[in-house]
Order: C-alpha cells, then sequence, then structure tokens
C-alpha cells in the first residue's frame, strides 16, 4: 500500500468530518432558496455544533451509562463508515477490511444504538421515536443492500471503491438495472436521513417526527455528537449514491497526488448538484403520514429487487 | 485403547461422565447446594473438555468403535469425523456455559425436584452427545429418543401447570412425528440390504426416486426437531415453558442436532443430492426466516419472543443448506463449501448468543418473576451485569459488525450473490431473491432485538416491583461471562473458525473455502473475488475514532454534566406508562405483515369510563393446519371407539380375526 492510498485514506475521512455539515448547510440553504425564503448561512450547522460543545451537558436522572455512550458509537460508526466509501479515491488501504455488506452493518450499528439510547429514558416520544427509526430501517438497510448488489452483480466485487473503480472503467455504459436502483437509492438516502417525504428535518411536530424525536433528551456535547453524526451520515449516503452512479471524477487506484487533487473539487461539484437536487426533491414532494411511510420504502425496495431482475435478466 | 490416545473414546467417556453426574444427582435430590454447587459446575467442566477433545485435531483421522452394547447381535457403532467433531464442539462449549448459569439458576421448590432435575439435564446433553457420534440407525434413534424424552421431562419440570403440561404435550407430539419420518428416512436409505449401519447406507445404491424419498423425509423428521414452517407450533409453546437454562439447550443446542441430521443424512449417507432436493430446504427456509422473525417482533412475552428468533434461525440455517445443495448438485463444489460454511458457523454462532439470549431471560424471571415484556422496563440499573451482558447477545444476534452474527450473515449473503452463476435457467434469477428475503430478515431481527433489549432493560421500569431486582450471583455471572465471550471471540477471529470449519466441508462436499492464504486478521474466502472482512481492524477503527472522539470532547471542551429530571413536556409528570408498550413496538409490524396474522382486537370506545385495549395476535397455520388435523384426528378415533368394547373376550376376538387374516395372507 503506497503513501498516496495512506493520503487518499486521510484525506477522505478529514474531507467527511469538515465538509459534512457544510453539505447539511448548502442544502438547507437550496432548499430555502427554492421556497423564497431567506437562505440562512451555509456556516450555520458548524456553529451549531460548536454552540453545542461549549454547553454544560444536561442529562436525565435516569440514564444509563448506554445513553452517554451512544453518541460516541453512532459516531464512530459513522466516521468508520466515511472510511470505506470512495469519495475521492479508490486505492484506500481500508476497502479490505470492510466491503459494502459491512458498511451496511456499519449503518446499522448507528442505527440500533441510537434507538437504544433512545429508549433509554423511558420518556413517550423518546421510544416512539425508536420504534419508527427501526420500522424506516428495517425496509431501508435491505433495499440500501439490493443496491449494492446489483453494483456488485455487475462488477462482480462486494468491496465498494472496487465497484466503483470498475463501473467507472465502462465508460458511459448503460445499465437498465442501474436504472431502477437510483430511483431506490434515492428514495432510500431521503429515508434513512429522516428528510422530506419520510420525516421533516426542520420541525419538533411531535406527532410526525422521527430523527429528532429521538434526540430530544441530548444536550451539549452528546447532541452535538449526534447532529454531526447525522450530517456524517448524510453525507456518506451521497458519497455512496456517487460511488455507485456517478463514478467518475475521483482518483483511480494508484493512480497519484495530481489525480487526488482533481478529485476533491470534482467531489465538491457532485455534492453542490447532489444538495441541489435534495432539497429540490424535498421543496416539490409533501410530507407523508407515518403510517404511509413503510408504504414508501417497500417500494424502494421493491425497485431494488426489480434492479436485481432486470440485471439478471438483461445481463445488464 | 485407552482414551488418552483415541478421542472417540475419550468423547464416550465425557458422555459417559455427564450420564454418572446426573445419576449422582439422585443421591441427593433434594440438596440445592450438592447439586447446584458441586453436579452443576462439574457437568461444565465436562461440557469445556468435550469441546477440547473434539476441536482439537479436525484433521485427524476418522475414528470408529463398536460398542459392545446394544441388542444381541445389533451392537452400536459410533464413529468420530469433522462433521461429529463440529457438532460435539458446539455442544460442549455452548453447554459448559449454559451448565455454569444454571448452577446458580436450579433452587427447591420450583417444580420438579433439583436432584431429578440434574439427572434429566444431564442425560439431555448426553444423549445430544451420542446423537452426534452414533454410526448407525439403531444407535442414532435411541439416543434421539433419549434426547426427545429427557427434554421433555424438563420442558414438563413445573408440571403443575396446565399450560406447561399442554406446551410438552406438543412438543412431545411433534417430536415423535418427526422421529417417525426420521425412521421411515433410514429403512429407504438401507437400500434393501438390511444393514442399517450407516456404512451400509453409504454404500448402498438408491434409485433417484428412492432417494429423493429419503431426503424428503429425513427433512421432514429434522424439520419438525428444528422448527420449521408449518412444524414450528410446538417451538413458541415449549420453550417459554421450559426453565431458562433448558430453553437456552434446546434452542441453543438441541435445534442444532437436527441441522446434524439433515447434513449427515444428505450430504453422507445419500452421497450425492440431487441439485432440486436444494430448492426445498431453501424455499421452506426463507419463508421460515420471514416467519419467525415477523411473529418474534409481535411477541409480548420475553421467551416466546426468542423462541420465534429461534424459528428465524433455523429458517437462515436451512437456506444456507438448500444452496448448499444446489451448488454441490451443479458441481459448484467450492461455493457449497463457502454456503455450508456459513451454515456450520451459523450454527455455532446461534448456540452461543441465543443461549445467552435465554440465559438473560432467565436472570430477568429469577430476580422479577415476570415474562411478560409490558411489566418490566429499567431493568439495566438494577442489573448490569445481566443487562451489559444480555446486550452483547443482542447485538451479535441482530447481525452488527464486529460480532459473531454478522459473519455468518455475510457468508450467507456472499454465497448467494454467486447464486445466479447456477446453471439451471429460472433458478438462477430466483435465488438471488432470497438474498432479498435474508437481508429483509436480518434487518428484522435488528428490530425485534432493539425491542427486546428496550423493552426490558431500558426505560422506566414500568412496576414498582422491579426497583427491587437483584442482579445475577457469581456462577451465573460466569455462565453469561463466558457466552459473551464465545459471542466476541467467533466474530473477532472468523478465518480461524472457518479454517476448522472446512474440514467438515471437505468432508460433506469434497472442498473448503479458501483461508490459509490469508494473514489472521483477513476474513477473504474467495479469492478470485475481491470480498473482504476483517472485524479486528474494523473494531480497532471503530474504537480508535470512539476514544479519540472521547478524549478530545473531554480534554479540549472539559464542560460538566449536569443531571435532572427528563424533560415533560410541560405536562404533568412523566410516568412509566407514557413509555411505549412491546404492544406498541410490535404495531407497525402488525401494520406492515397484516396477512400473516390471525388477529382479534379490543379497541376502547372514546367514552369508555374504563377503556380496554386487547390484542391477541394468533398464528394462521395453527388454526388452518392444526385444528382441523387434530379435529380429523379425533374424529377418526370416535368413529373407532366401538372397537374399545372393556371386555376380554371382544379383545381376544380381535386378537384371533388378525391372526387368522395375517395366516391367510402369508398361506
Amino acid at each position: 500500500v503506497s503513501a498516496t492510498a495512506w493520503l487518499t485514506q486521510f484525506l477522505e475521512v478529514i474531507a467527511a468530518l469538515a465538509l459534512a455539515p457544510l453539505f447539511l448547510g448548502w442544502v438547507n440553504a437550496c432548499r430555502a432558496r427554492l421556497q423564497s425564503r431567506h437562505a440562512p448561512s451555509l456556516l450555520l450547522p458548524y456553529h451549531g455544533i460548536r454552540k453545542l460543545f461549549h454547553k454544560d451537558a444536561v442529562i436525565a436522572t435516569n440514564a444509563s451509562p448506554l445513553f452517554r455512550l451512544a453518541p460516541y458509537v453512532v459516531f464512530g460508526a459513522m466516521v468508520a463508515a466515511a472510511a470505506v466509501i470512495p469519495s475521492m479515491g479508490t486505492g484506500l488501504p481500508f476497502r479490505t477490511a470492510a466491503d459494502a455488506i459491512v458498511l451496511v452493518g456499519m449503518l446499522a450499528i448507528a442505527r440500533v444504538f441510537m434507538s437504544l439510547a433512545a429508549m433509554d429514558i423511558g420518556t413517550a416520544f423518546g421510544t416512539l421515536g425508536a420504534r419508527r427509526e427501526m420500522m424506516v430501517g428495517f425496509l431501508a438497510e435491505p433495499a440500501l443492500l439490493m443496491i449494492i448488489f446489483v453494483a456488485s452483480l455487475i462488477s462482480a466485487t462486494t468491496a465498494l471503491p472496487l465497484i466503483s473503480e470498475r463501473l467507472a472503467a465502462q465508460a458511459l455504459a448503460l445499465y437498465p438495472s442501474l436504472a431502477f436502483t437510483a430511483v431506490a437509492f434515492t428514495m432510500v438516502l431521503l429515508a434513512e436521513n429522516a428528510r422530506i417525504p419520510v420525516d421533516n428535518p426542520a420541525t419538533h411536530l411531535e406527532l410526525t417526527m422521527i430523527h429528532e424525536a429521538m434526540l430530544l433528551e441530548y444536550s451539549a456535547r452528546h447532541l452535538a455528537l449526534m447532529e454531526w453524526a447525522a450530517a456524517l451520515k448524510l453525507f456518506n449516503y451521497a458519497c455512496i449514491g456517487f460511488a455507485l452512479f456517478v463514478p467518475w471524477g475521483v482518483s483511480i487506484g494508484d493512480a497519484g497526488v495530481v489525480a487526488l487533487a482533481v478529485s476533491i473539487p470534482a467531489l465538491v461539484l457532485k455534492l453542490a448538484v447532489a444538495g441541489l437536487w435534495l432539497a429540490l426533491i424535498e421543496t416539490v414532494s409533501a410530507k407523508l403520514r407515518v403510517f404511509r411511510a413503510p408504504e414508501f420504502m417497500a417500494t424502494a425496495f421493491m425497485f431494488a429487487v426489480l434492479g436485481l431482475l432486470v440485471h439478471l435478466l438483461l445481463g445488464a | 485403547m485407552s482414551p488418552l490416545d483415541s478421542p472417540l473414546a475419550a468423547c464416550l467417556a465425557l458422555l459417559a461422565g455427564w450420564a454418572v453426574v446426573g445419576a449422582a444427582g439422585l443421591l441427593r435430590p433434594a440438596n440445592v447446594v450438592f447439586v447446584g454447587r458441586v453436579l452443576f459446575p462439574l457437568g461444565a467442566l465436562i461440557g469445556a473438555v468435550l469441546a477440547v477433545v473434539a476441536g482439537m485435531g479436525f484433521d485427524a483421522p476418522v475414528e470408529r468403535i463398536t460398542l459392545m452394547i446394544g441388542l444381541p447381535d445389533l451392537p452400536m457403532h459410533v464413529r468420530l469425523d469433522p462433521l461429529s467433531r463440529v457438532f460435539l464442539v458446539l455442544l460442549g462449549s455452548a453447554s459448559a456455559g449454559v451448565s455454569l448459569f444454571a448452577s446458580g439458576y436450579f433452587r427447591k421448590g420450583e417444580g420438579t425436584a433439583p436432584g431429578v432435575m440434574g439427572l434429566q439435564y444431564h442425560l439431555f446433553l448426553a444423549s445430544m452427545g451420542f446423537v452426534l457420534l452414533a454410526d448407525d440407525a439403531y444407535a442414532f434413534m435411541v439416543a434421539w429418543e433419549t434426547m426427545a424424552l429427557s427434554s421433555y421431562f424438563l420442558v414438563t419440570s413445573q408440571h403443575g401447570i396446565p399450560e406447561i403440561r399442554s406446551a410438552g404435550f406438543l412438543y412431545l407430539l411433534m417430536a415423535h412425528v418427526g422421529a417417525i419420518a426420521i425412521l421411515l428416512s433410514f429403512g429407504i436409505l438401507q437400500g434393501g440390504t438390511w444393514h442399517f449401519t450407516f456404512d451400509a447406507m453409504r454404500a448402498a445404491e438408491l434409485s433417484p426416486a428412492w432417494a429423493s424419498a429419503a431426503f424428503l423425509l429425513a427433512l421432514f423428521g429434522f424439520g419438525a426437531k428444528a422448527g420449521i414452517v408449518p412444524l414450528h407450533v410446538w417451538l413458541p409453546e415449549a420453550h417459554p415453558a421450559a426453565p431458562s437454562p433448558v430453553s437456552a439447550l434446546m434452542s441453543g443446542v438441541m435445534l442444532k442436532t437436527a441441522i446434524y441430521g439433515v447434513l449427515r443424512v444428505t450430504f453422507d449417507l445419500l452421497g450425492d443430492p440431487e441439485w432440486w432436493w436444494g430448492l426445498v430446504p431453501l424455499t421452506l427456509g426463507l419463508a421460515t426466516a420471514l416467519f419467525g422473525v415477523v411473529f418474534a417482533a409481535v411477541q409480548t412475552d420475553m421467551k416466546r419472543l426468542l423462541a420465534y428468533s429461534s424459528v428465524e434461525n433455523v429458517g437462515v440455517l436451512f437456506t444456507g443448506i438448500g444452496l448448499a445443495i444446489v451448488f454441490h448438485g451443479a458441481g459448484m463444489d467450492v461455493l457449497a463449501s463457502l454456503a455450508l460454511v456459513a451454515v456450520l458457523y451459523h450454527a455455532l454462532n446461534h448456540a452461543f448468543m441465543k443461549s445467552l439470549l435465554f440465559l438473560g431471560t432467565g436472570a430477568v424471571l429469577h430476580a422479577t418473576g415476570e415474562r411478560n415484556l409490558g411489566r418490566l422496563g429499567g431493568l439495566i440499573h438494577r442489573m448490569p451485569w445481566a443487562g451489559w451482558l444480555t446486550l452483547v447477545g443482542v447485538l451479535a444476534i441482530a447481525g452488527l459488525p464486529p460480532l459473531n452474527g454478522f459473519v455468518s450473515e455475510w457468508l450467507l449473503l456472499q454465497s448467494l450473490l454467486f447464486s445466479h452463476e447456477v446453471p439451471h435457467p429460472f433458478v438462477n434469477m430466483l435465488l438471488p431473491l432470497g438474498a432479498a428475503m435474508v437481508a429483509l430478515a436480518a434487518a428484522l431481527a435488528g428490530y425485534v432485538m432493539v425491542k427486546f433489549f428496550g423493552v426490558i432493560f431500558l426505560g422506566q421500569p414500568r412496576e414498582a416491583t422491579l426497583r427491587h431486582a437483584h442482579d445475577v450471583d457469581g456462577l451465573e455471572k460466569a455462565g453469561l461471562v463466558w457466552l459473551a465471550v464465545g459471542c466476541v471471540l467467533l466474530g473477532l477471529l472468523p478465518t480461524q473458525v472457518i479454517g476448522a470449519l472446512s474440514h467438515a466441508t471437505t468432508q460433506l462436499v469434497g472442498a473448503a473455502p479458501d483461508t490459509a492464504s490469508n494473514p489472521w486478521w483477513l476474513l477473504a474466502p474467495l479469492p478470485d473475488r475481491a470480498a473482504s472482512y476483517s472485524p479486528t481492524i474494523l473494531l480497532a477503527v471503530i474504537i480508535a475514532v470512539v476514544g479519540a472522539t472521547f478524549l478530545v470532547v473531554r480534554f479540549v471542551y472539559r464542560r460538566p454534566v449536569r443531571r435532572a429530571p427528563a424533560w415533560d413536556c410541560g405536562f404533568a409528570r412523566l410516568d412509566p406508562r407514557m413509555q411505549d408498550t412491546a404492544e406498541g413496538f410490535g404495531q407497525p409490524i402488525r401494520h406492515i405483515f397484516n396477512g400473516f396474522f390471525a388477529m382479534e382486537r379490543e379497541l376502547p370506545l372514546p367514552l369508555d369510563a374504563a377503556p380496554r385495549y386487547r390484542v391477541v395476535v394468533g398464528d394462521r397455520i395453527w388454526r388452518a393446519l392444526y385444528l382441523p388435523l387434530g379435529g380429523l384426528v379425533q374424529r377418526a378415533a370416535d368413529s373407532l371407539a366401538w372397537m374399545q368394547q372393556g371386555r376380554i373376550s371382544a379383545y381376544l376376538t380381535y386378537s384371533f380375526i388378525t391372526l387368522v387374516v395375517l395366516l391367510a395372507v402369508m398361506l
């Protein structure tokens, strides 16, 4: 493993940590513009996280150690996940340790710990949020796995960087199966990141919230970590999408420092477009009732399975 | 031959040791201290030694002994080969943890006397061991039936309770229906030679039709023991009825003897399975996995929940077996070995995880006297050891890396990813969809486990009495730690485990996944396919990130932590009843998988003075299949009841007529 590879690995994790709040801020700003509101500063998420780190933590009297441990585990799982997603280069040393199935597993660690922590205090909202999060998760997780399987059947590997590399090598080959999975992936991304139409990140409207309901008891540094982890999750999902559907512009294999340098503006460009796209979807769609959310995810799962079938039927 | 140079003799001696330990319980049957502090730890020691003896030298040559016991001219044969070794290691290592826990668990005044219980328990262990060693149909069936009977008595140890008696009856019934099918299968397998040793069966030439019949009968018989849909009905009744260590053994170990049986008959005795046989266990397995996990999600009794979760895991195991048969039948032996490794690995994992969880419920049951999830909650504060150790099992069975449940899931998904290469049209397109089902079942298992752990151990105590719950004591703690450490080690050292299991796959399908060419920390079973996983590195990275974050937060920001009551939204004081219940947690599943359930609901009206909500989730299969079947048997029995005259002359007449008919037929 070359020094460039380690540099790529290091830069990717740093970029994920640094750019994730910015990406969130960008999505929020785009959404505000599209809805004819004044856009908040792009740097608002950074301010929020910084502010929270400087506060005294308040923890419920009956919180168990699990409650205090969970933000660290959730954050750690998200950072580790960022390390296997080829956002800038595919020659990641960490890729042998964790393939795409492990990546899905790491996202599951974060979900399970967040849900357990939400149940720890024993408030109505916390448990409600945990239940709904797991409900979203149990349909979104297999859908994501199916999406990855379609790509890995095409590229004959389950390592995400290699999938990306092999898909990129096939120039602009069109895969009908990937079209289905792209739809499924967009739906999974929206559901898993608590975006409209499944959840609304902008409100604390009690009866419909999912993600925010789980965080109600958190404050200060624990909340900061949870918020940062949520931003990282959105960033990670966006980069999984890039790796599968727009695998160009990253440094392939051991391509050297120049390719790596090119990949940084490429990533920023892709993020900018993706943020705009996300904001557009959120602006034109309405929030679903919670009862309808399972149908949304089941549709995503069906699309992913359909993608798999299409691949097996057409061989493409 | 001394037991020291013959591992098989050593294994037999250890099994006999279990029987002796059990019999010693009869010396002082009512003495809890003697049985608990002496006999059960001895049993645990025997289990650990058995695991070591069987686990040392997977590559040792196959060994066989003809025992001097049995019927005249029908001696018992035993044999130790890699497949038996794998399951003996499972039996020994998992039962060691369970026995340690059991030494602190059984108390006076709970049904059967402790000494008698000890006898049944150790006979149960010894008979399971003998099932794994048996090398002829006679020895196998004797051991199999001893296993069924001893576990029946263990299930009904609190026989004063009518529900437990009827659960025991159902279990016994299903066990025997299954045993008949296994017996018939052996009857076909001997292939007209009338020799019932397994060697004769290996040598017998069967026509494809008879071989298929033998396979399907074995699948039915062993499936009934494993709890495959629609033969699963006894599991959710018998497991909650049994004392927790017994549930742990039944779920963790006994179900695996059925897996062993299927593997032994299919790959060893039948030899060359037809590829399409695999579709039967594959389809049934997928249906069972989904069915089990969906039902687990709506349970409100913690042990029933775990029993349904076992149904799910049995489904996953059968899926893997089916896949292995399809691959092997298509001549893709390396892939068959990968699927088989997934099966064996998952069997081992499930033995540890499920035993751990059942023992966790045992600890909760002892501390609170409650099995109903609606009356538990917040126990992690009162029972930190039980809580945190159960959490290990919960995370493992939810399939989270880097624990053990994930490894076998990973292996199974990897082998499913290759199923499109099977050279059969249509089938190669449908098989990969199995991956979707497995992924869905695995994700639902996460849902189930969050519900299980969250409702029991987290939140506020739902009953005032829970504030007096006590944590597990020394030996119980040791048992839980043993199993939890097993879960962690099986998760962190997959290459070593697969290296050991590959001897069994070589025996069964003549191939093994590649583990020798990789460093110890890396699992990459298919060299031509870049699919690898390293739990140690993953764990190290996560620990490094978590540690670094913790240190930065701690030393850079240095903010204090204050405790305050939870936010109550400005209304009234928070009440434990405001938490989500187990029913509530199952609501989305009842909503989404509505068609699975036969549901009875009683909803309160808005004006009810004393509102009452009741929901009963029933099993459609029970109503659609078993109740009509039971009615049919009852009617048949009723219509024959006139024969029961109660007069000796009538019975002598029956015998006379039978003899005359037989003579007429024979002549």
